[in-house]
């Protein structure tokens, strides 16, 4: 499940974090790290999500929208609805799938392409939840508490610290937050399904090429389906850690952009937007550097109006590089291989000269 | 005699494990038509892409004008006045005719804006289509003319020019008997203009009215050239064919057994209104014959599921088996090793390993968790069964040899208790061992008592290693041959649709 790419990622964070650490020591204090964490696994499942998707060739671009809507609907449910939190998650993660359901079957079904079907689901969604609020910030009301979600959701524990004591050590104290146990749940089982199941490796031969997959019997359309029902799934799940991380809603914007940073991290982490490449450990690693990257604006007195410039240059920067590295090792290993090949007095690059004159033409 | 404007001398070229022309001359002179014929794999394509400077050839050379060269680049094929109009026509169907006409070479106006002067470029396009007598104006949309409108386009397109020779690809493939006929007299004009034309079909009797010289191709050389008088439907397959192919067939271990595939009435969507009935017994190899564009690839895939028969049943072992879905042919043990492999029979990043069990997953896997182990040990089994010679089956499938690779897409069903196994050009592109090896594995199959239906234009292959031979025609199977029929003359006969013509299929 480790891959070459996500040795480099990991390098690349290493090296991001200690520059960090070197101008200003702060990056390494318990409470920073601990805060870091939780925007790690705030943001991390709906990256996973995002994979699940991407690997097919496919992308959801309503993330967000789903993120606000369902958000607005979880709090709504549970704060003015009387519905036992419980039941109000297994509803709205109900809602998600359906809505995967949905998407999924306009694209495989239908023959819709996923950037169009996500992109007016990502406006209907936006749209009913401003309606449903009639625009207004829905939030917990003074005296409305749920201590067992809230400690589940938007908790912290201490985890090394009584390890370490089991062993005789004073460990080291950084509050876990839940949501970092939850990515990390997320993560093994997302790994297990993506890159060890049958259906994960269904996923990747649909992305890689969908005509073979088909003429070898798989049902390509029900697993992209599947795809997008995982996707929207693990979205509605984090779009109920996201409210109540935030506490309080305002439809317009919450979640915005949301797909883009999801987007952002498997790209990052090697997914390839034509489908069948890319690994989880990735998407996880990729979500990290985003959320040093935004630690690092903070800390360095960047003005914070910088975070997407600082954030998009890097992702370029590191997309050319990994890029132009594979480029240099392909180039290097078509020449190894076939060195006499060609016959002789025929044009290096016959279609260079074509170019050229067609152009002048 | 007037010169020839265009020469090719002793043209040569090889592929992996093919020599596609073996020192072809041919000289071209102004105002002739030129018909062109062979069979599937004669040479006649890669011929025509190294006039059009797509190929460059190993060894010959190329006159035009006077001019010698080694190759042409596709200008110089350009300049010296030689265009296409190819089977799949190469369109824009959202522009209208006129912007397709001059695409790449559009007339400007307005300065420095560099508008598209529409105006001028209809005016060019219009005297063209009145030479070529269209019932259309140059400012139709292309997406609303038929398919012999279209090819009236290419040709205004090649005049506009100034081409000297016209290479008409299977022309008449997708038209009418009037649009042929139309187009026919087209070619009379050009003839009469001074433009030559090649003229490659399938149809000779068409050939035979337009040509007024005939050169015939064969193993990718000259098998001969039949002058206007001496064109015949005869003459022209005489020398098509030319050589004793049976040596080499290995009988059946076993009698055949009972229909393990059965076809009725089955209609695909490339020739509605044709229907097939086809009978394949276990334990026998039947080929499936024909010329390129006969529907046999389209029937492969609807027997399959890939595409839905327009009408008619499909029975395996004597059940139905519902169409449009490959799962429920695969649930019944039938199985397809698709024509081509790159894109449909593999999947060329992933292993070796992961290709042979990517229909069987689930049988290679435990909680629906896939065992890597089972996985290698069942590709190592293939492996060593089929021969594939990979240093690892972990190793890309991408990476191997054609041979290689046609083995891997075959290995994927045989842990599958294959019933009928089709297979659509199992040896194309591949070296004469890999055919060989491959010819020895279907044998064995089918003497295990699996029906194999081996779709090949290969002719020494269609009648070296099959049991009986169907042999299609434009959408349906104009005769069946036994063994003692077996012959190239024969097969051929049947495949351009002639088996009326020939008095009887004479056993040889």
């Amino acid at each position: 499940m480790i891959f070459k790419k996500d040795i480099g990622l990991l390098v690349l964070i290493l090296v991001v974090g200690t520059v960090v650490a070197i101008i200003n020591p702060r990056f390494l204090l318990a409470a920073n790290i601990s805060n870091t964490a939780n925007q790690v696994g705030l943001f991390g499942i709906i990256a996973i999500a995002q994979a699940f998707v991407i690997v097919t060739g496919g992308i959801e671009l309503s993330v967000g929208a789903i993120v606000a809507m369902l958000g607005v609907l979880f709090i709504d449910l549970i704060v003015n609805g009387g519905v036992h939190w419980a039941l109000a998650a297994a509803l709205v993660i109900g809602i998600g799938m359906l809505m995967g359901a949905v998407h999924g079957a306009l694209v495989a079904k239908v023959g819709m392409q996923p950037f169009v079907v996500t992109l007016c689901a990502l406006l209907i969604y936006r749209g009913l939840a401003r309606y449903y609020t009639e625009d207004a910030t829905v939030g917990f009301g003074f005296g409305a508490s749920f201590p067992t979600l809230e400690w589940l959701t938007a908790g912290r524990s201490e985890l090394f610290a009584p390890i370490a004591r089991l062993f005789g050590h004073e460990g080291p104290t950084i509050a876990v937050p839940h949501t970092l146990i939850a990515l990390a749940i997320v993560t093994v089982v997302a790994g297990v399904v993506l890159h060890r199941s049958v259906l994960g490796r269904y996923l990747f031969a649909i992305g890689k090429n969908e005509e073979a997959a088909r003429f070898s019997g798989i049902a390509t359309a029900r697993i992209t389906i599947a795809a997008y029902v995982i996707c929207c799934g693990l979205t509605a799940f984090n779009a109920i850690l996201l409210a109540m991380y935030t506490r309080s809603i305002s439809p317009a914007v919450h979640g915005n952009f949301y797909e883009l940073y999801a987007i952002a991290a498997a790209v990052l982490g090697g997914f390839s937007l034509r489908g069948g490449e890319g690994s989880i450990l990735g998407v996880v690693l990729g979500t990290v550097l985003l959320q040093v990257l935004q630690n690092l604006v903070n800390l360095l007195g960047i003005p914070s109006s910088l975070n997407f410039a600082v954030m998009g240059s890097v992702i370029l920067i590191g997309v050319l590089a990994d890029q132009q590295f594979s480029r240099y090792r392909q180039r290097s290993l078509g020449r190894a291989r076939r060195p006499r090949d060609r016959p002789a007095g025929a044009p290096e690059r016959p279609g260079v000269d074509v170019a050229r004159t067609d152009g002048a033409t | 005699m007037v010169p020839p404007f265009l020469e090719l001398i002793g043209i040569r070229k090889r592929y992996p494990g093919v020599v596609a022309l073996n020192g072809v001359s041919l000289a071209v002179r102004p105002g002739e038509v030129i018909g062109l014929v062979g069979e599937n794999g004669a040479g006649k394509s890669t011929l025509m892409k190294v006039l059009g400077g797509v190929v460059a050839p190993d060894s010959g050379s190329l006159r035009t004008d006077g001019v010698e060269r080694a190759a042409l680049t596709v200008n110089d094929a350009m300049a010296a006045g030689i265009a296409f109009v190819h089977q799949e026509l190469n369109l824009f169907e959202n522009l209208d005719v006129a912007a397709n006409v001059f695409i790449g070479r559009e007339m400007l106006t307005g300065g420095f804006l560099k508008l598209v002067d529409t105006r001028a470029l209809r005016q060019r396009v219009a005297p063209l289509l009145e030479r070529l007598g269209c019932d259309f104006g140059p400012d139709a949309m292309v997406e609303r003319l038929s398919l012999a409108q279209r090819q009236l386009v290419e040709i205004a397109k090649a005049l506009s020019l100034q081409a000297r020779l016209v290479i008409m690809d299977e022309p008449t493939s997708s038209l009418t008997i009037a649009e042929t006929e139309r187009l026919l007299r087209v070619t009379d004009g050009l003839r009469s203009d001074g433009v030559s034309i090649i003229f490659i079909s399938h149809r000779l009797g068409e050939v035979e009215r337009c040509a007024d010289r005939v050169v015939v191709l064969r193993d990718g050389a000259v098998a001969g050239e039949l002058d206007r008088a001496g064109i015949s439907h005869a003459a022209m397959i005489r020398l098509m064919i030319g050589r004793e192919l049976k040596g080499n067939h290995v009988p059946p271990g076993r009698p055949p057994g009972d229909a393990a595939l059965e076809v009725r009435d089955a209609t695909t969507g490339a020739h509605p209104g044709r229907t097939v009935d086809l009978t394949v017994r276990e334990g026998e190899i039947l080929g499936l014959a024909g010329l390129v564009g006969s529907g046999r690839t389209e029937l492969a895939r609807a027997l399959f599921g890939i595409d839905r028969l327009l009408a008619g049943s499909v029975r395996v072992a004597g059940s139905p088996i519902d169409g449009g879905d490959p799962r429920a042919a695969i649930e019944r043990g039938l199985y397809l090793v698709p024509e081509d492999r790159k894109r449909c029979g593999l999947l060329l990043d992933f292993s070796v390993a992961q290709n042979i069990s990517l229909p069987s997953l689930r049988s290679h896997a435990r909680a629906l968790l896939v065992s890597t182990a089972a996985e290698l040990r069942n590709a190592q089994r293939q492996k060593e069964t089929l021969g594939i010679r990979v240093p690892a089956v972990t190793a890309a499938a991408g990476v191997l040899s054609g041979g290689n690779q046609q083995k891997v897409a075959l290995a994927k069903w045989l842990s599958m208790k294959p019933r009928v196994i089709i297979l659509d050009e199992p040896t194309r592109g591949i070296d004469v061992g890999s055919k060989s090896e491959i010819y020895g594995l279907l044998r064995a199959l089918a003497d295990s008592g699996v029906a194999i239906l081996m779709i090949s234009s290969d002719m020494e292959e269609v009648i070296g290693v099959c049991d009986r031979i169907a042999v299609m025609h434009e959408g349906r199977i104009s005769g069946l041959l036994e063994r003692p029929q077996f012959s190239e003359r024969n097969v051929l006969h049947l495949a351009v649709g002639a088996a009326a013509a020939a008095p009887e299929l004479e056993a040889t």
